[in-house]
């Protein structure tokens, strides 16, 4: 191997990996800063989810008068195992039995859930409707087709909601202007590593949608209990196939539409994450392919300043962030390599070294690059940002074992998924709908 | 949506659309100050211990230079009187540690513009030091073993990377070995002067000079051990060593067992069997 090659090597290395840093950096100052310059709006929020919630114990407001009539739609196609919890987790919450709806379309399943389903047939809160295959979103358009209450909202059949989560969305609605209302999504039975890492990264979550709906740049209503008003799929029409991501291709087409979408930090939803690394893989492969995918169909939005935050910073920095993050990869597969060649070359001149060298600590030989030290900065922030979900989200500041496991170990699964999910986007023909 | 030639207010068309927040530039700005701040205070850290590194490797130099000085002076004074009182005390410890650091250097902050300077004075430090183990060596029986080492750390050396391999190692295993290295390349006349005694040219290096032999190219560990036969008489003060410190420590162990034996009289009977097999080995 040339050996001028290498310092080459290096610098662009550290140039790229300078960019990204500080990409990650600006993205997390930016999200910090704007939850800061907002936290009175928040506060404001908090008392008045606290205030609704003791005037209602005082028995001071009129529940049926004050809460929207809803329909939970719950598509599900084999999932006889966990459908009747989810159901009964829906039949559980603390919501007018007047005014609420549930919608359960048997999408083809092969399995027993027909079966499953069909034992709440007797419940006048459940329709139940079995239907051909035809896909989730054909499941939830069928859906949609079935009711006409002020707002209608979906369940997967892997998750569920908090008792008290409808009512906290509901009470979001009284803003007239709010279309849409996202859940915190929240990991439920997070024991194994792949679980930890996951519960890390769902509170990192909570905090940025929360921010996201304060700059009206979020672009994804989570399938497991987000919100709508009917009025939006009348407006901008129902569900579309969206490379298998509808959840994501909703939230994109109301950006597009100027419509608000706003989380609601307080209204839990659980859901299973993948156990095994190969599930987690391509749960994400979806998601990252579907997400690309929507990102081109909507391209127009990028860099346009009608769609404010959204189009001006969060759009572009996403495709910043993953083209960095992939460069960054490939050369550090590279250097990864040289470094080989360098202990292989060791290995040939002086055979193999049984007696290791005495350890003795000299801060001489401590790795002290501006990069490091960045490095270094940017992972006590992202811990500081997972906590701070935490604390938006369960009210607990405490930094546990998860958040650990994050920082060490995502950037080692994550870029796969990436470079697969770009990969798909890069050479699948996607299918244009217009 | 109907008022498409209305550009004026562009939102708010319908009753479903809101006014979204507008983008505010100042937010941009600050984020991307308060980002610059952070990367330059790294940058500041970074320079700041680039400089501890600097100051450290010449405060290392300075002491070598003042063992050196000391030695030179004590030799004078003494002149052959007492070889003994000489052979630790002249023998500056800090020359390896030097060399590592040095290395480090080269290979992690080699734009750093100290580093020249730096390897300059290393250079001359070296080359009296090893004036200086020749002279101990001629009047003394003391037999000190000097490596001197030239290499490049230009493309036109590729064995020079395997090379510094070696001698790394044997720096570690025989520390009682001077190993002296030059960057054949490094502008200083002293260096010159070496590369013209032993006439050393840069299309053959890396080279090695053992007493008055010149080795070109690669040396492997076996034919280096071959070339200084001293290294195998080191071998066996090792084990030798080794051996000593051995029997030093078990004796140390048995003698804190036995006085810990007079203290606890009770159990006298089990501590002599472990005090006898403690000895044994």
């Amino acid at each position: 191997m040339d050996i001028s090659i290498v310092p080459i090597l290096a610098t662009i290395t550290g140039s790229v990996t300078y960019v990204a840093l500080f990409g990650a950096l600006y993205f997390q100052v930016f999200l910090l800063i704007t939850f800061i310059e907002k936290r009175k709006t928040f506060r404001a929020e908090e008392h008045f989810l606290d205030k609704r919630n003791s005037d209602k114990k005082l028995g001071i407001s009129n529940e049926s008068l004050d809460y929207p009539s809803a329909t939970v739609i719950v598509p599900c196609f084999n999932e006889e195992k966990t459908v009747e919890g989810t159901i009964r987790s829906l039949l559980q919450l603390d919501y007018p039995k007047d005014k609420l709806k549930i919608l359960i379309i048997n999408d083809g399943s092969k399995d027993n859930t027909g079966k499953v389903i069909d034992t709440f047939s007797g419940n006048p809160q459940i329709e139940i409707y079995h239907k051909e295959n035809g896909g989730k979103y054909t499941a939830l358009n069928f859906g949609l087709s079935k009711t006409h209450t002020e707002i209608v909202g979906c369940l997967d059949a892997d998750s569920y909601a908090d008792s008290q989560a409808l009512k906290i969305i509901a009470s979001y609605f009284d803003d007239k202007s709010v279309m849409a209302v996202t859940p915190s999504v929240v990991i439920n039975h997070s024991r194994n590593v792949l679980r930890q890492i996951q519960k890390a990264e769902y509170n990192l979550g909570i905090f940025v949608r929360k921010v996201l709906g304060m700059i009206d740049a979020i672009h994804v209503t989570p399938g497991p209990f987000s919100f709508f008003r009917r009025e939006v799929f009348e407006i901008i029409g129902n569900y579309k196939h969206a490379h298998n991501t509808e959840d994501l291709e909703v939230a994109f087409r109301m950006q597009k539409h100027h419509m608000k979408i706003v989380n609601a930090h307080k209204a839990f939803v659980y859901t299973v994450g993948p156990n095994t690394v190969k599930k987690l893989y391509r749960q994400r492969v979806r998601w990252t392919s579907g997400f690309l995918a929507n990102l081109v169909d909507y391209r127009e939005m990028i860099f346009k300043k009608k769609y404010g935050d959204l189009g001006m910073l969060i759009l572009p920095m996403t495709i910043f962030t993953i083209g960095t993050t992939l460069i960054v990869i490939g050369l550090s597969i590279i250097n990864f390599v040289i470094s080989l060649h360098k202990e292989f070359v060791k290995l040939e001149s002086v055979g193999m070294q049984l007696k290791m060298p005495s350890f003795n600590f000299d801060w001489f030989f401590m790795n002290t690059s501006a990069i490091v030290i960045i490095a270094l900065g940017l992972w006590l922030l992202t811990a500081a940002v997972i906590v701070s979900g935490q604390r938006i989200g369960t009210g607990k500041t405490r930094i546990t074992i998860d958040v650990f496991y994050f920082l060490l170990l995502y950037s080692f699964i994550a870029p796969f998924w990436l470079i697969k999910s770009v990969y798909n986007t890069t050479f699948s023909k996607t299918a244009p709908w217009r | 949506m109907n008022n498409d030639q209305n550009p004026n207010p562009p939102h708010h068309t319908e009753p479903h659309q809101h006014v979204r927040a507008p983008f505010e530039w100042q937010k941009y700005l600050i984020a991307f100050l308060i980002t610059a701040t952070i990367f330059l205070s790294a940058v500041y850290f970074n320079n700041y211990f680039d400089n501890k590194r600097v100051e450290n490797i010449k405060s290392i130099q300075d002491q070598i230079s003042l063992d050196i000085l000391s030695s030179e002076t004590q030799f004078d004074l003494l002149k052959e009187a007492t070889c003994k009182s000489v052979d630790d005390s002249v023998l500056s410890q800090e020359l390896n540690t030097l060399a590592s650091k040095l290395s480090y250097m080269e290979e992690n902050d080699s734009t750093n513009t100290d580093l020249p300077q730096l390897k300059k004075y290393y250079s001359l430090l070296e080359i009296k030091d090893f004036l200086l183990m020749k002279q101990l060596g001629q009047r003394c029986p003391f037999k000190p073993v000097s490596i001197l080492y030239f290499y490049s750390q230009k493309s036109d050396c590729p064995n020079c990377e395997k090379m510094a391999y070696v001698l790394t190692y044997l720096r570690q295993q025989y520390p009682e070995v001077r190993i002296y290295s030059f960057d054949y390349n490094l502008n200083l006349s002293a260096v010159d002067t070496m590369k013209k005694v032993y006439s050393l040219n840069d299309t053959e290096l890396p080279a090695v000079i053992v007493g008055d032999n010149v080795y070109h190219g690669f040396i492997s560990v076996d034919d280096m051990r071959k070339a200084v036969p001293e290294l195998k008489s080191l071998d066996k003060k090792h084990a030798a060593d080794a051996a000593a410190a051995a029997k030093e420590a078990a004796q140390q162990a048995s003698s804190t067992q036995s006085t810990s034996q007079s203290s606890t009289s009770k159990n006298s009977t089990s501590n002599t069997n472990s005090t006898s097999t403690g000895s044994s080995n």
